[in-house]
């Protein structure tokens, strides 16, 4: 449904308001990927990876630098999002949206619950007064906020976290979308809470025909939601492929290190060490070599004077980007 | 490690009094700590689990009081001191890591000097001295000297949270309350810092209280857990006993809904409802309107406490007993 080709997003970096930009921050730098009808894809990687950038370039939230992402409506029309404009870029909104990750940040406190989901029919012109609150009240029920009446007129701070966030899967899904990003949709949210908005949103899935890009920094989060997963490194997808593959044979040196780090919920468990040192560098103007190369265990020279190395098959259909996997 | 306790906290209360009414965050807990021990509270937020802290290092709000109970540190109750006397114990004796990310560094001023500062308040060194101990301090987390004289905005997230690891333990505190101390951390950061508080903890003997909504994290660095729900401890015991044979069903559900990375996937089970409203309890148990388990007793009268040895849990009809 949606093939997205070297995508990247360049951030220019001036050092004063009145320089042209000297240097660049690669927030995504050439991503291919692609996603089909009803699958959930997953982006896993730590903050500063360029997930959320690359979320918000497929609902052209931000412009691209470069790349291409096509977008297959189903009728079989594709259309190049990338290049999108004006009118052709509202209707492709109608299809396209995007759950944000603080359910506290994302709405306006000043406007009512029906209000805030009714926003997207207003903005698309979709429907007459009566048909937005038919609507309206159709999408709360299927969130699960029953009854629906009870929660129209309220505001937001009369929420409690788990509820605003069904308020925001409703706001995203009201235009019926055939694709939405969901941004950390349960980061915020407490366990007890977290796990029946994560069945709520697969269940909405499997109803409404979605498909979801699922963002999130929590390896376990995407296990249980998406079928496959691409793990990203500064700008780069180092390791994409069947999730439940990647977390039993992890085939990138960034993937291993990064599963070896997530804590257990069992006491006697010991975890493999992590082996590598650092943080994350800032990906500003990076050189041409591997992204991973300066916190890598295993590089060696070949990894220093070659370019970043290509995702390639690993076997049975593992693809990551690594030279001496 | 020897058993006696560093810290007993027994029958601990403490209420917000809003325009609302009386918030009961802290309702009679009781829970101790060894010396060289590691406690771990686990709970959501609004839980309580951070006006524990809070109460005892006595660093209460204006509208905040402690309404009962004691709180021992190495066999003296401080709940009636006054702030003069407390000043004694704070830094000293008992101290907190703040969350990094939640401003505890003050921006305008180098971090070295804010940890001098610390120091020379405490008149643990003359000012000749100070800046030797913070270098030491540095070594101990793992922070380059270099450092010491820059700025918060020139840390990352993980090296800000040393920082304020490292004022903690600036006063050789016997035990040492760590709220959150990795939560707002990217997971291999996380991972380093908790390996770094085990070890030093080690190298001092020193107790450790976590506080934390991450069952896993506190799964993998307590010795003893606490889990915590509605201003009660619910269930408490060894870190194995808790998270391997749960009795409370609060504790199960925790545990059927946290998604693991290892291990077969299983699906997780959700739980009904929200946590309560402390300015308006349920009656009985406070777990009841959640608890598929719950029965007339539970609408209505405390749950009695269920022991096996050392591990215990507050509930009317824990499920297979």
């Amino acid at each position: 449904m949606i093939e997205v080709r070297d995508l990247t997003k360049h951030f220019p970096v001036s050092s004063s308001w009145f320089r042209r930009a000297r240097s660049y921050v690669h927030a995504v730098d050439g991503v291919s990927f692609d996603l089909g009808r009803g699958e959930s894809f997953g982006l896993v990687g730590e903050s500063g990876c360029g997930k959320t950038t690359t979320g918000k370039l497929l609902v052209r939230l931000t412009d691209p630098t470069s790349g291409h992402i096509a977008f297959d409506e189903g009728n079989g029309n594709v259309t190049d999002i990338a290049s999108l404009k004006g009118r052709a870029l509202k209707e492709f909104r109608r299809n396209a949206q995007m759950i944000f990750q603080d359910p506290y940040e994302s709405m306006n406190p000043r406007r009512t619950i029906f209000d805030t989901i009714a926003e997207p029919l207003k903005v698309q012109k979709l429907g007459g007064p009566v048909e937005q609150m038919d609507r309206v009240t159709r999408i709360l029920e299927l969130v699960g906020m029953t009854p629906p009446g009870t929660y129209l007129f309220r505001f937001p701070h009369e929420l409690s976290g788990g509820q605003r966030q069904r308020v925001a899967i409703a706001r995203a899904l009201v235009v019926e979308p055939t694709f939405v990003v969901a941004d950390e949709p349960t980061s915020m949210l407490d366990v007890s809470i977290r796990t029946g908005i994560m069945n709520l949103m697969e269940e909405l899935a499997d109803r409404l025909g979605i498909s979801y890009l699922y963002i999130t920094h929590d390896l376990a989060v995407g296990r249980y939601m998406c079928a496959r997963i691409a793990v990203m490194y500064l700008g780069k997808i180092v390791e994409m492929g069947e999730t439940e593959e990647i977390l039993h044979n992890p085939k990138h040196p960034y993937t291993r290190a990064l599963l070896s780090a997530v804590p257990v919920p069992d006491p006697d468990y010991t975890r493999p060490p992590v082996r590598i040192e650092g943080g994350v560098s800032m990906p500003l103007d990076p050189p041409a070599r591997c992204r991973f190369y300066d916190r890598c265990p295993i590089a060696d020279d070949f990894c220093r004077d070659n370019d970043h190395p290509p995702l390639e098959d690993k076997g049975g259909g593992q693809l990551a980007a690594c030279y001496k996997v | 490690m020897n058993n006696t306790p560093v810290l007993e906290v027994a029958d601990l209360t403490m209420h917000y009094m809003t325009r609302a009414g009386a918030v009961a965050a802290v309702d009679g807990v009781s829970f101790s700590v060894e010396r060289g021990q590691a406690f771990g509270l686990v709970g959501e937020s609004g839980c309580g689990k951070s006006s524990i802290a809070i109460s005892l290092l006595k660093l209460l709000p204006d509208n905040a009081r402690i309404l009962g109970g004691e709180i021992r540190l190495d066999g003296t109750d401080i709940v009636p001191l006054s702030e003069e006397e407390m000043r004694a114990y704070r830094w000293d004796r008992i101290s907190m890591v703040f969350q990094a990310a939640m401003n505890a560094l003050d921006p305008v001023y180098r971090v070295g000097d804010q940890i001098v500062e610390a120091l020379e308040a405490h008149a643990r060194s003359a000012a000749s001295e100070s800046l030797q101990r913070v270098r030491d301090l540095y070594d101990l987390v793992n922070l380059n000297h270099r450092f010491i004289r820059r700025y918060p905005h020139e840390y990352s997230g993980g090296m800000k949270q040393r920082a304020v690891i490292a004022m903690a333990l600036a006063c050789e505190p016997d035990i040492v309350i760590a709220d959150e101390p990795t939560t707002a951390l990217d997971v291999i950061v996380q991972d380093r810092i908790l390996r770094e508080m085990q070890s030093i903890r080690d190298e001092l003997n020193m107790s450790m209280i976590y506080i934390s909504h991450d069952m896993a994290v506190i799964a993998e660095v307590s010795d003893v857990v606490g889990v915590m729900y509605a201003g009660k401890i619910v269930e408490y015991g060894s870190a194995s006993e808790v998270f391997k044979s749960p009795i409370h069903p609060y504790t199960r559900a925790l545990m059927s809904a946290f998604p693991s990375v290892t291990g077969e996937k299983h699906d997780l089970v959700t739980l009904p409802g929200e946590p309560p409203n402390l300015l308006d309890p349920p009656s009985g148990c406070s777990f009841h309107p959640r608890c598929p388990y719950a029965t007339d007793e539970c609408r209505t009268q405390e749950p009695p406490v269920v022991r096996h040895g050392k591990h215990w849990a507050t509930c009317w009809n824990p499920p297979g007993e």
